[in-house]
């Protein structure tokens, strides 16, 4: 058999190889594999020296045994020798021994890099390849240290071979990635991002890996690769296939170079230059063009490197998200995929369309398809393609077709894999709470989830359900009797006897009505259910009992009776005993007044996101496109909540004058359980004493332990005051004498101006500093006109801007000197330039310096330059507003504040602080006709940041909540910070 | 990046693996016996895309032989797959019709194309005859 072996053929290693196979078990292989290690350790151990070509054969045969997972202790030193061969072959043998087996050994490393360090000067360029490879390879720290200086040198050397260059641009990006602190690249950046310019197609598909590192790591050192980037592209896209003959693969030029270049422009927002843009607009028409194209050959290969370069193209695209006819095409063109014959094809479409689904130019394209979606998840043979559609479906899913998609969803649960069907009905439950009108639909929703998919429920579903359920008194009756109905199942899934205990427990006497769920029928339907649940189960069932002794007086002795038997008070499990215990008591004890207390109805949940998507995301990680984010629902939800809520919100509110919550808690939300507990308290110590064994929470929560209140919190706090924040006062800026720099009251005037350009900003007896500013894009221009009040001259008048500490990067202010002279009564002015370079919080300072009267003046203001100045009003419908919504979806990004108002609620002043704030306010965005919602842009000189903003007034509080969600996090903050003092 | 690839056989056997990123040997094991499971078991109509774990494996059957590849998500899955078969044609034209058999006995060789196509997870030449070149001046010194 040796004579397959090609070239000078090793005998030896080919019969080894051969004997290899010959072996008929596992057994006899680990036999022959011992005796070949004892045989190679000896001709390494023994006297004879070995040449070059013996050394080659052992390290190959030590190499094919680790391919057999076999551990290879030793050779490493016979593999260095053979570095130092002359001969391609052992050298190049050593040097695969070497990266397949070395890991970072130090003092072989030492031996290597001399190795390396000779092959590196030997100017012999496939020496010098494999030197380079075998640092990539290894990419220890200390290879860094020996190489790090002199790769970028051959990388960029005018006498470099192409393959070096290769090679060497590879082995810098694993030392930048290794090392980055000894990669120096200022001085080489340039002529790095020049190779993209390189005549070599190879040059260039090797450098373009580094290049999409560095890029990642300094987009604005990089960025002039954009430019080259479209260039290069353009040639390639528009070249004939016979142009690039040799990377021309199936009559497509240069497929994999494409894709590269695509993706490195996804690193960057689309070019500012307009020329720039223009030609890759063109460069993506004409991908999206050849798609439609008959194909130039039959061959499955030409197909798969045409759509490789279609499939990057459509990201760039999404990644752009700006360019609405585009993305239309890019959509249609999915759509066509996803009847495509080819599996590989129906798969990548489907998981495109996902990240497009988000997109507000084609959200309503995507939502075209969804016939053929639904038909994927029923029919694809491939569980990674359905999880796929599954996916879409729940990017797609909307208001206007979440009935259908739901429905689709819980009839494919019924056959779904298993490894994916806890992830579906997390992604049910959300779609049914995120998209319910009708409460009961949701409600019909979830129980079906349980019925079908009882097992694959977690806790955070039924805890979700029942939430909403004490919260929407309209659904409560209808919750009952669905659950009632549910219950007679003969076989009920325990989730549904926890959800069926909670709410009959809660709302039974809704349906009582009914002599077919008469309380007692529900009662012994409940009871029926109880000896095959487990331990939590029973116990949230007893909590169910005694409250149906308060709902119902006439069950009383029967449950008396059931409690009072041994299997419940002599329970061996002590908390069900301690339950019936206490419960008992309870009900023989207490008054029917102070029961009535006590078990009185669940309060309404503090609104808040849903636990679910956290749980999704935990599953999901954090990559996912699919995953709308948490706060997302609680905006969306809040139609499902915050109707409810409203209510108890405002008498919450009232109630906190009197004690208060800390402020950094979710006011709106928590404080609904304040009154309830304080009413508890006064419910009599006896009470206290009944309940204090069983839990910490509050008295009237018998089921406390079944993970309900754990959420609520304990009203103890009632230190802090809600004031604190609202103490600025909006007559500010009386005048000071003292130039005490900056002054005490500088922020408030830097308050004054966040929402109007022009005014006084600084007056006292002497001075008074008048303001007039406008901006266009992310430049600005103030005029300040400096009055003198006075009939004296001012001396040695002089002013200085300053941006302190970051703000010097941030933003560009210019001035130009003033006059020196201020005579009394004269204003004079001065003009300065502002260019926002990149989102910042400070504001610049204003230094101002003369002599009045023999006497040093010296005061310091802050210039009125805010973060919103640059705002460029966007105006949106209500679905794209709420799709951006979803999209800046990470906890950062939003900025949140609940705040007293001091100012005027009116909505004529409102509208005009908000549109002074420079956004755009959209009308009937938000389901509450109360609300304002605004949207705009940042623009600085770096990048342009979108920014939504929610304000929510509640005017019987005399509160706001405002919400802020902005693509950079720094901005939410700081607009938050801003805004709040404004209203 | 390429995080690696692998060849192996109907009988779950490897034939070549090169890894990009560092795997210790038991895990290696580990990880071919996954990927064997995974996209053996596998029919002609499923794609060629498995995810696995925070990557994706992207393979390609050339007979009783299996050429996986795995990627991270910077990777385009469908360009992999015809890099891999780019690889094959290499292959082919270096053996003249490559066989299971040919690439046993000529690790070495399969080594040198496989790092002149990828160098360290990352793609560095598609052009067939630069891919051959170092393989066709060994053959010429050996024959001379």
């Amino acid at each position: 058999m040796p004579a397959v072996s090609k070239g000078d053929g090793m005998r030896g290693l080919a019969v080894f190889i051969s004997d290899i196979r010959n072996c008929k078990s596992k057994e006899a292989e680990i036999k022959r594999i011992n005796k070949e290690l004892a045989n190679i350790r000896s001709k390494f151990k023994g006297d004879k020296a070995l040449d070059g070509y013996s050394k080659k054969k052992y390290v190959c045969k030590l190499l094919f045994i680790f391919l057999l997972g076999h551990d290879i202790d030793f050779g490493h030193m016979e593999a260095v020798n053979l570095l130092s061969s002359n001969k391609y072959t052992e050298k190049q043998i050593g040097y695969l021994f070497i990266s397949v087996l070395v890991n970072s050994n130090s003092e072989l490393i030492r031996l290597i890099n001399n190795a390396i360090k000779n092959d590196l000067s030997s100017r012999n360029p496939t020496f010098m390849c494999l030197a380079l490879h075998c640092i990539a390879n290894v990419g220890s720290r200390e290879m860094a240290e020996a190489f790090a200086s002199e790769i970028p040198r051959i990388l960029v050397a005018g006498d470099t071979m192409d393959s070096v260059k290769q090679s060497a641009a590879l082995c810098l990006l694993r030392l930048y990635k290794t090392s980055p602190d000894l990669v120096l690249m200022g001085e080489w950046t340039s002529r790095v991002v020049h190779l993209l310019n390189d005549q070599h197609m190879g040059v260039v598909t090797a450098a373009i890996s580094l290049i999409t590192c560095l890029s990642q790591k300094n987009p604005d050192e990089f960025k002039t690769c954009v430019s080259l980037a479209v260039s290069r592209l353009s040639r390639i896209v528009s070249s004939a296939s016979t142009d690039l003959q040799d990377y021309t693969y199936y009559f497509v030029p240069a497929p994999w170079l494409s894709c590269k270049l695509l993706r490195l422009l996804q690193c960057y927002p689309p070019p500012e230059d307009g020329a720039v843009k223009g030609r890759l607009v063109e460069c993506l028409e004409t991908i999206l063009n050849k798609a439609q194209e008959p194909p130039k050959s039959k061959k499955v290969q030409h197909s798969n490197a045409k759509n490789a370069i279609l499939f990057e193209a459509i990201s760039l695209i999404i990644h752009y998200d700006s360019e609405p006819n585009l993305l239309v095409r890019a959509c249609n063109q999915l759509g066509q995929f996803l009847q495509h014959r080819e599996t590989n094809l129906r798969y990548l479409a489907l998981e495109s369309m996902c990240t497009l689904a988000s997109s507000e130019f084609s959200h309503e394209a995507v939502k075209t398809h969804i016939e053929t979606v639904i038909n994927a998840l029923k029919t694809e043979r491939d569980v990674s393609v359905r999880q796929r559609a599954a996916d879409l479906l729940y990017a797609m899913c909307d208001r206007s077709n979440a009935k259908q998609i739901v429905a689709e969803m819980l009839s494919y649960l019924e056959t779904a894999d298993y490894s994916i069907r806890e992830e579906m009905v997390l992604k049910v439950a959300i779609l049914a709470e995120k998209y319910a009108v009708d409460y009961s639909w949701y409600v019909d929703t979830i129980l079906n989830l349980i019925r079908i998919a009882g097992d694959y429920v977690s806790e955070e579903v039924w805890y979700r359900v029942i939430q909403i359920v004490i919260n929407r008194d309209d659904v409560q009756g209808y919750a009952a009797k669905t659950v009632f109905e549910a219950l007679q199942a003969p076989a009920c899934h325990e989730n549904m006897v926890k959800v069926g205990g909670y709410i009959l427990g809660e709302f039974g006497n809704l349906i009582a009505g009914d002599p077919r769920s008469s309380p007692l029928v529900q009662f012994n339907l409940l009871h029926s259910k109880f000896h095959l649940c487990s331990v939590p189960t029973r116990a949230l069932l007893l909590s169910a009992y005694i409250k149906f002794i308060n709902l119902f007086p006439e069950t009383k002795a029967t449950i008396q009776e059931v409690l009072r038997c041994d299997s419940q008070i002599r329970n061996s499990d002590v908390e069900l005993q301690q339950r019936a215990v206490e419960y008992l008591k309870l009900s023989s004890i207490a008054s029917t007044d102070v029961l009535a207390t006590v078990l009185e109805e669940m309060p309404p949940f503090p609104e808040r996101e849903s636990s679910i998507l956290a749980k999704l995301k935990k599953k999901k990680g954090p990559g996912a496109v699919s995953v709308t984010e948490l706060d997302d629902s609680k905006r969306e939800a809040g139609e499902l909540n915050g109707g409810a809520d409203r209510g108890p919100d405002t008498a919450a509110m009232a109630a906190s004058n009197a004690s208060t919550p800390s402020p950094s808690a979710d006011l709106l939300g928590i404080r609904s359980a304040a009154p309830v507990g304080a009413a508890q308290t006064n419910a009599g110590s006896l009470l206290v004493d009944v309940f204090s064994d069983s839990g910490p929470a509050a008295p009237s929560a018998a089921v406390n332990d079944d993970g309900f209140l754990r959420d609520l919190e304990q009203p103890t706090e009632t230190s802090d005051s809600l004031l604190v924040e609202g103490s600025g006062d909006s007559d500010s800026a009386p005048p000071s004498e003292d130039p005490a720099p900056p002054l005490s009251e500088a922020d408030e005037l830097l308050n004054k101006f966040v929402c109007k350009n022009n005014g006084v900003l600084f007056e006292n007896q002497l001075l008074q500093i008048g303001i007039k500013s406008e901006y266009r894009q992310n430049l600005g221009r103030m005029y300040l006109f400096y009055g003198n009040k006075t009939s004296v001259q001012f001396a040695s008048f002089s002013t200085t801007v300053s941006c302190p500490g970051e703000l010097q990067a941030q933003l560009n202010v210019q001035s130009k000197p003033v006059e020196p002279l201020v005579e009394g009564g004269a204003q004079i002015q001065q003009v300065l330039n502002i260019e926002c370079i990149t989102d910042f919080c400070d504001a610049p300072l204003l230094n101002i310096k003369f002599r009045y009267g023999g006497a040093l003046q010296n005061l310091t203001l802050k210039l009125p330059v805010t973060i919103n100045k640059f705002f460029q009003p966007t105006e949106m419908s209500s679905s794209d507003f709420f799709q951006r919504w979803k999209q800046l979806s990470q906890p950062q990004q939003e900025a949140q504040k609940i705040f007293k108002a001091n100012h005027s609620m009116d909505t004529e002043v409102l509208k005009a602080k908000l549109l002074g704030l420079g956004t755009a306010l959209l009308d009937n965005i938000d389901p509450n006709p109360e609300n304002y919602v605004c949207a705009g842009v940042i623009q600085t000189k770096g990048q342009q940041i979108g920014c939504l903003l929610r304000l929510e007034p509640n005017a019987q509080a005399q509160m706001y909540r405002l919400t802020l969600r902005c693509s950079k996090d720094t901005v939410s903050k700081r607009l938050c910070e801003l805004l709040a003092q404004q209203f | 990046m390429i995080k690696f690839v692998l060849m192996v056989n109907r009988q779950g056997q490897t034939r070549l693996s090169r890894y990009y990123h560092s795997v210790e040997l038991s895990r290696r094991a580990a990880l071919e016996a996954d990927v064997v499971r995974y996209c053996l078991s596998r029919k002609k109509d499923q794609c060629s895309f498995v995810e696995y774990k925070d990557f994706k494996l992207v393979y390609r059957q050339y007979a009783a032989l299996y050429i996986v590849v795995g990627i991270t998500d910077s990777e385009n899955e469908l360009s992999i797959y015809e890099l891999v078969h780019n690889f094959v044609e290499v292959l082919d034209k270096y053996f003249s019709r490559v066989s299971e058999l040919d690439i046993m006995f000529n690790l070495d060789r399969v080594h040198i194309i496989l790092d002149e196509i990828i160098q360290n997870g990352h793609i560095v030449e598609t052009n067939k005859s630069r891919i051959l070149a170092p393989l066709t001046t060994i053959d010429k010194m050996v024959d001379s």
